[in-house]
């Protein structure tokens, strides 16, 4: 009833491509930002943000990343927690050698650092295909964080083996390091990643996401129409690690305030593969559902008990945290291998004929 | 938004300066194998502009071989493909697509998570041209460029007659319908030589029709010259203007369907006589 989309008739082919056919998507979204934008910075608590809304936003753009490398264009990798790595190192050094340049071009810069070095591990992926490319992408996973820990050059030389995000500032507001408020924060984390996203529907819907889709569903007939698989393939490896870069470099800078190598190891690539693989691959509204669950579950195990007065040890909460997420990975996979993007897909199609059945 | 009903005759023949009836491809002495098996030995025919060319031979004669070293899949060991007065070496699909060539599977090769318009879209990725640039910001060059071939394509979806499958993931379509999804997918690319292998096996009476009808119109109307494996001699010998049969990976007759259909070459290939 209130999704109905009868009477909302194309005449032009310019509508049908407009980023929303249907009216109501564009009103949801519309309320989502107020939400985001407004009603967030209104009500939320230092907590909220640094617990809740900016993780979940970096992680979202991380998996939009992962996620236009294997769900767009087919190529498995593990080895996302790595490229997060370099577009956080990348920035380190920007930041460390051009201090007064401004943090946004910084971020954006080093993007272009987790790309290249994307593209560099994505060659193996034109002779071998899914799981053996896991595996070369592996490879990058563990080599890049064995340089993050030896290349002294890459976090200054400092005695503890991390880097410490100076502060920086953005129209005289501090954005960066341990005086920077967390809504100040926020709203840069939120700018980037609506930025981000924009540009990612575009491209995942024009000729270059049908490349990749095509490359996807069967290399061998992408080829017959055309299609050059190296640069389809590399091209995917170069976008989605920029994205991915971006991620770590917000990660690290408006978020974690400091980093070691470690923080980068296998346990974040699983996690944002996870993100993408619940949200739903080959969408971009599933990274942000996915990234939601994942990172609201431990805070409501950790907060929601308590509410109602019984005890829970923060061992317990972690303990309870992987067996959730563990049965939820295997559930998706076996009942809604499209993930939750899919469901909400289902309840459109379902919203959109209420109340008839058909 | 569907394109007006008198649109039917599709995008005009690309001219390619040849005319009709000279020789548009030929094939000389070519031999393929793989080690020891000998898929092809020493064929040579032509196909000439506009006409329906057929390949025809019984099981592992070598005729999707053929096919497969007409568009770059395979690179022949002995001998040349000269195609539009070009010599030809070692080359990708891709390439084989830029000079004009098209083609279809015999078991459908679609792109399955796509819908049955990106499909066809997706056959038009050659002559796209604007930048990822501009396919970020998508609205500008980008967009019209979108629209232009959008236009395009919907002619080609009125022509097959699929308008109501074109938002349907090609996967979930049936399978008459899906070689219909690919013979589209292979016109938007607007081929000079467009090459069919097997476009009816599978088929009812009702969709070979529709096919033949649709293989037909393509070659009349858009003067697309089309080279075809078929096993339905009632369709080979009503569609093709001329037909090389092979065996054994050897050239056996070449000539029109109702020379060949009483070359005793042929009818002993079919009905197998002893080697």
């Amino acid at each position: 009833m209130f999704y109905r989309v009868a009477g909302q008739y194309k005449t032009s082919y310019q509508a049908d491509y407009a980023l929303f056919p249907v009216k109501q998507d564009a009103w949801l979204l519309a309320l989502v930002l107020i939400v985001a934008f407004v009603v967030f910075p209104l009500t939320a608590s230092d907590f909220m943000f640094r617990a809740l809304l900016i993780p979940v936003l970096i992680y979202a753009l991380a998996a939009l990343g992962l996620n236009i490398l294997t769900g767009y264009a087919g190529q498995l990798s593990l080895g996302t927690g790595a490229f997060m790595g370099v577009g956080a190192y990348a920035c380190y050094k920007i930041v460390t050698i051009f201090p007064e340049l401004n943090i946004i071009v910084a971020i954006a810069l080093s993007g272009f650092f987790s790309a290249a070095v994307g593209v560099a591990f994505g060659l193996p992926s034109l002779r071998i295909k899914g799981f053996y490319l896991a595996i070369a992408t592996l490879a990058a996973q563990f080599f890049l964080v064995w340089l993050f820990q030896k290349w002294g050059w890459l976090y200054n030389y400092n005695a503890s083996g991390a880097i410490q995000v100076p502060n920086t500032q953005m129209f005289g507001i501090t954005v960066t390091g341990a005086r920077a408020s967390a809504m100040s924060q926020y709203f840069v984390v939120l700018s980037v990643v609506c930025i981000v996203t924009f540009l990612a529907i575009n491209v995942t819907r024009g000729r270059i996401g049908r490349t990749w889709k095509a490359v996807r569903d069967m290399d061998i007939a992408a080829e017959l129409v055309g299609i050059n698989l190296m640069k389809a393939k590399l091209s995917a490896f170069f976008v989605s690690s920029y994205i991915v870069g971006i991620a770590g470099a917000l990660f690290v800078f408006l978020w974690r305030g400091a980093a070691e190598a470690d923080l980068f190891d296998i346990q974040l690539s699983f996690r944002v593969l996870f993100i993408a693989i619940i949200g739903g691959l080959g969408s971009i509204l599933g990274n942000y559902l996915g990234a939601l669950l994942i990172v609201a579950l431990p805070v409501i195990i950790g907060t929601v008990p308590a509410m109602f007065g019984l005890p829970i040890s923060s061992a317990m909460v972690e303990h309870l945290n992987t067996m959730i997420i563990g049965a939820l990975i295997i559930g998706f996979l076996i009942v809604e291998p499209h993930g939750l993007a899919r469901f909400w897909a289902v309840i459109r199609e379902k919203l959109i004929i209420w109340p008839f059945p058909h | 938004m569907n394109a007006h009903p008198d649109h039917h005759i599709i995008v005009a023949p690309d001219d390619d300066g040849i005319a009709k009836g000279a020789t548009l491809m030929e094939v000389k002495n070519v031999s393929l194998s793989f080690g020891g098996v000998k898929a092809i030995t020493d064929i040579s025919f032509d196909v000439r502009k506009g006409e329906i060319r057929a390949i025809i031979g019984p099981n592992g004669a070598g005729k999707t071989s053929m096919l497969n070293v007409i568009n770059g899949f395979y690179t022949p060991q002995v001998g040349t493909i000269t195609f539009r007065g070009q010599e030809r070496r070692a080359m990708k699909p891709h390439h084989a697509v830029r000079q004009g060539i098209a083609r279809t599977f015999q078991n459908v090769a679609l792109f399955k998570g796509m819908s049955t318009l990106d499909n066809i879209m997706a056959g038009r990725s050659v002559k796209m041209k604007r930048s990822i640039g501009w396919q970020m910001l998508w609205h500008g060059p980008a967009l019209a460029e979108e629209i232009e071939h959008r236009e395009k394509v919907e002619e080609i979806i009125d022509f097959l007659e699929i308008e109501h499958i074109r938002r349907t993931p090609v996967g979930k379509l049936p399978y008459g319908l899906q070689k219909r999804v690919e013979l589209g997918r292979a016109l938007a690319m607007e081929p000079s030589l467009l090459l069919l292998d097997e476009p009816m096996a599978g088929m009812n009476l009702e969709e070979k029709e529709d096919m033949s009808r649709f293989i037909l119109d393509v070659n009349q109307q858009r003067g697309t010259t089309i080279a075809l494996i078929e096993h339905d001699m009632g369709v080979v010998m009503d569609l093709s203007d001329r037909v090389v049969v092979l065996d054994y990976g050897k050239k056996i007759a070449d000539g029109p369907p109702e020379e060949v259909k009483n070359n005793q070459a042929v009818i002993d290939a079919y009905l197998g006589v002893p080697h």
